[in-house]
């Protein structure tokens, strides 16, 4: 057993990191909230260049995929400095063609996918109706996908805009489409796709969360009143080690998520609900905390904590709300045939 | 990156799970916190020993197997999943003993481990006074310099497992002329049935004799009984306060044991075969939770055990994880069991044999001893967060 990061892995982090720090993501960020997907767009496709994107794609189709470990290392990344658009989306889209790929050959959609997304051409968003109605920006993305029951469709347009509460979370309603597939492998992809959707978005969670809680110590470290440091006072230490606390415990559920997710899909349902839940949740706890502990100023449009806290609270919901990750964690293990049925 | 297990490992668990299947008593023990359960609980020490399993991860000389912390890890997964009693000699196993291993002496480690890996002596803890709780190094008994030894007087209180326990390791003030309070200490072993010694058992909330007072009144402990320098009793107890908090004194198999049997309680009342469709989706949320923090511990476990870095302030984590983690756990099997769970574990019709009554009550006391919760976040903040220290 080693569990913990190696090396590449770590480098990988954090080469990730400093080109985000480096992008300077709040104005990107911003610049997408307000419709302005250029700049996103930009950084998307250097996302890419640093194969991101290329983590859920197969080889055969351009990518070094599917890397679940290495996904979470960079939606961790992606979190932190908060970058918009519909990463999780495209690379769920991926591992969903990637496993209609690998249940028919002669299926065209993967082939006519994948390349574009591991290059970063093509940005994807995906959206399940049992799980939600919106896409997430489907007004930019390349393409919109739809899981409709058994069928998966390839939506032609997007209704308007409806804004969430984080303005970078562009929602629209899918459009009427075409369908590019249909019938049970449809159906055990799309479980699949959602479950790495699940992890992505609990991994972007904890990073989003990590930041939240660097930014927060960084202030209650320079910001006095009564004389002091506020970060000496028990009241605001307790409550940055609480989320601290919660991040930490949060992690690893994250990676051994990871390593479930390729295997026995009732044990990787119940790995990354527990991932979920955990991360979203401490990412909310870093929120709350970070708004606290700034004080009025942390409750303002303008500071651009504000992105960081708006955006925890849209993860909690999206892609498994906190009750219906509980509930998944204590479904029995399916009985031994209905187990190697789901195979 | 893997969680997988070695053969060796796999054969190291299925070794520890067939010999607990085989010598785990039938029925649970009395309460360990009784005159009657301590000595039960003793002689199944006795019984781990003899099995060599009472301290696996200690060399084979002293009684124990060499594992490695992963291996330990597993030994402990094994221990409470086969619902094996609670360690009576866990004071000893758990601090005395790392103590020795970092500043004691080959003698004193000859001499004093052996006998507490097969529980012919059980230990107790005696640090805290009634003046000197979290504030540890206000402490004021005194080990006053005699001919070969020391002179110990004072009073040190909540010290668990004294009531029955044969001998005592704690912390007394040698030097008191030191520049600072936690400059001048020393760390002395002492038998509690010495001559100058009086024990009062306090009980603890349900009344059981848990812990006790002791009056020492001129206590003779010979210079052998001394580990580390005279005057660094600090710093060799703080060296080791992490095995305390951390990983090693409430291991996560303690924890995804009972998440286990918490689950398997909530999956009994939401019904036979609709398991999935419970009654009270908040008492379902409240399991989730407790089968997530324990399956969080066990991975953070595995994650120290294979090379993350640890450190006393990391064991903080664990600290205030674990015991929160426990109370919550226990706290949702009462609910869950709705009139039966106010039955203590005295009580005939106590379900599971009070073990969850009991495990409740011992939860209570986890944010409280080991430094309490709210000192671990102090040290979370100021030594992880890097914090401004300030007044406590």
């Amino acid at each position: 057993m080693h569990f913990r990061l190696d090396d590449e892995q770590r480098q990988f982090a954090a080469a990730l990191d400093g080109m985000l720090t480096a992008a300077g993501t709040p104005a990107v960020v911003r610049a997408w909230a307000a419709g302005d997907p250029a700049p996103g767009r930009a950084l998307w496709t250097r996302l890419a260049e640093a194969g991101v994107f290329g983590l859920a794609v197969p080889e055969r189709h351009g990518g070094f995929g599917p890397l679940p470990a290495e996904l979470v290392v960079s939606f961790v990344a992606l979190g932190r400095h908060a970058v918009p658009g519909p990463l999780v989306e495209t690379v769920a889209a991926a591992a969903l063609l990637d496993r209609l790929g690998a249940a028919d050959e002669h299926a065209e959609a993967p082939g006519v996918w994948l390349p574009g997304i591991a290059s970063g051409k093509t940005a994807a968003t995906l959206c399940r109706t049992a799980d939600s109605p919106y896409a997430l920006d489907a007004d930019t993305a390349d393409a919109v996908f739809v899981l409709d029951d058994d069928a998966l469709h390839r939506a032609e347009s997007a209704g308007p805009v409806q804004p969430s509460a984080d303005s970078a979370r562009r929602l629209a309603r899918p459009g009427p489409g075409t369908v590019l597939a249909q019938g049970p492998a449809v159906v055990a992809a799309a479980g699949h796709a959602a479950r790495t959707a699940a992890l992505a978005t609990a991994a972007q969670a904890l990073g989003l969360g990590r930041a939240l809680l660097e930014a927060t110590v960084a202030h209650a470290r320079q910001r006095t009143q009564f004389g002091v440091a506020i970060g000496s006072f028990q009241a605001v230490k307790h409550r940055l080690a609480d989320t601290l606390v919660a991040l930490e415990f949060a992690e690893p559920l994250l990676y051994a998520a990871a390593l479930a997710l390729p295997g026995d899909p009732a044990e990787a349902e119940r790995a990354v609900a527990a991932a979920k839940v955990s991360a979203c949740e401490a990412a909310c706890t870093a929120a709350r905390a970070a708004l606290r502990i700034h004080g009025a100023v942390g409750y303002t449009e303008e500071l651009d904590l504000s992105l960081w806290i708006r955006k925890a609270r849209c993860l909690r919901t999206a892609w498994g709300t906190p009750a219906d990750c509980r509930a998944r964690v204590l479904r029995p293990a399916p009985a031994p045939s209905e187990r190697s049925a789901a195979r | 990156m893997d969680l997988d297990f070695t053969a060796g490992q796999d054969a190291f668990r299925a070794e520890a799970r067939d010999w607990l299947r085989a010598h785990v008593p039938a029925a649970p023990l009395p309460s360990l916190e009784t005159a009657e359960g301590f000595a039960a609980h003793r002689e199944w020490e006795r019984t781990l020993a003899d099995g060599r399993w009472s301290v696996v991860s200690w060399p084979a000389r002293y009684g124990g197997r060499d594992c490695s912390l992963l291996e330990w890890l597993i030994f402990e997964e094994e221990y409470y999943a086969a619902g094996a009693p609670g360690r009576v000699g866990q004071n000893g196993i758990n601090l005395l003993a790392p103590t020795l291993f970092e500043h004691g002496t080959e003698e004193q480690r000859a001499r004093v481990l052996p006998p507490m890996a097969d529980g012919s002596v059980v230990w107790a803890q005696a640090w805290s006074e009634p003046e000197a709780g979290s504030d540890l190094a206000s402490l004021r008994s005194t080990a006053v310099r005699t001919d070969g030894g020391w002179l110990l007087s004072g009073q040190k209180t909540w010290s668990s497992r004294a009531a029955f326990a044969d001998r005592a390791f704690g912390l007394f003030r040698s030097h008191p002329d030191a520049d600072r309070p936690h400059r001048g200490l020393t760390y002395l072993m002492f038998p509690l049935d010495a001559e100058g010694v009086t024990v009062r058992p306090i009980g603890r909330l349900d009344g059981k004799p848990a812990f006790a007072e002791l009056f020492l009144d001129g206590v003779f402990v010979p210079d052998e009984d001394v580990i580390g320098e005279p005057g660094q009793g600090w710093r060799v107890a703080m060296s080791t306060a992490g095995n305390e908090r951390g990983l090693t004194l409430r291991s996560p198999g303690r924890f995804t044991a009972a998440a286990g049997r918490l689950a398997a309680l909530w999956h009994a009342r939401a019904g036979a075969g609709d398991a999935g469709t419970p009654s009270d989706t908040a008492l379902r949320d409240r399991v989730a939770d407790a089968v997530i923090g324990a399956r969080a511990y066990q991975l953070f476990g595995y994650a120290s055990a294979t090379g993350a870095s640890g450190g006393t302030a990391a064991s903080s984590l664990n600290k205030v994880f674990w015991s929160e983690l426990d109370i919550a756990l226990h706290e949702t099997a009462l609910d869950l069991l709705g009139p039966l769970g106010e039955l203590s574990d005295a009580a005939d019709e106590a379900p599971a044999h009070g073990a969850w009554a009991e495990g409740h009550t011992f939860a209570l006391a986890g944010p409280i001893y080991a430094g309490t919760n709210e000192i671990q976040r102090d040290i979370i903040a100021e030594r992880l967060l890097g914090l401004p220290k300030g007044r406590r």
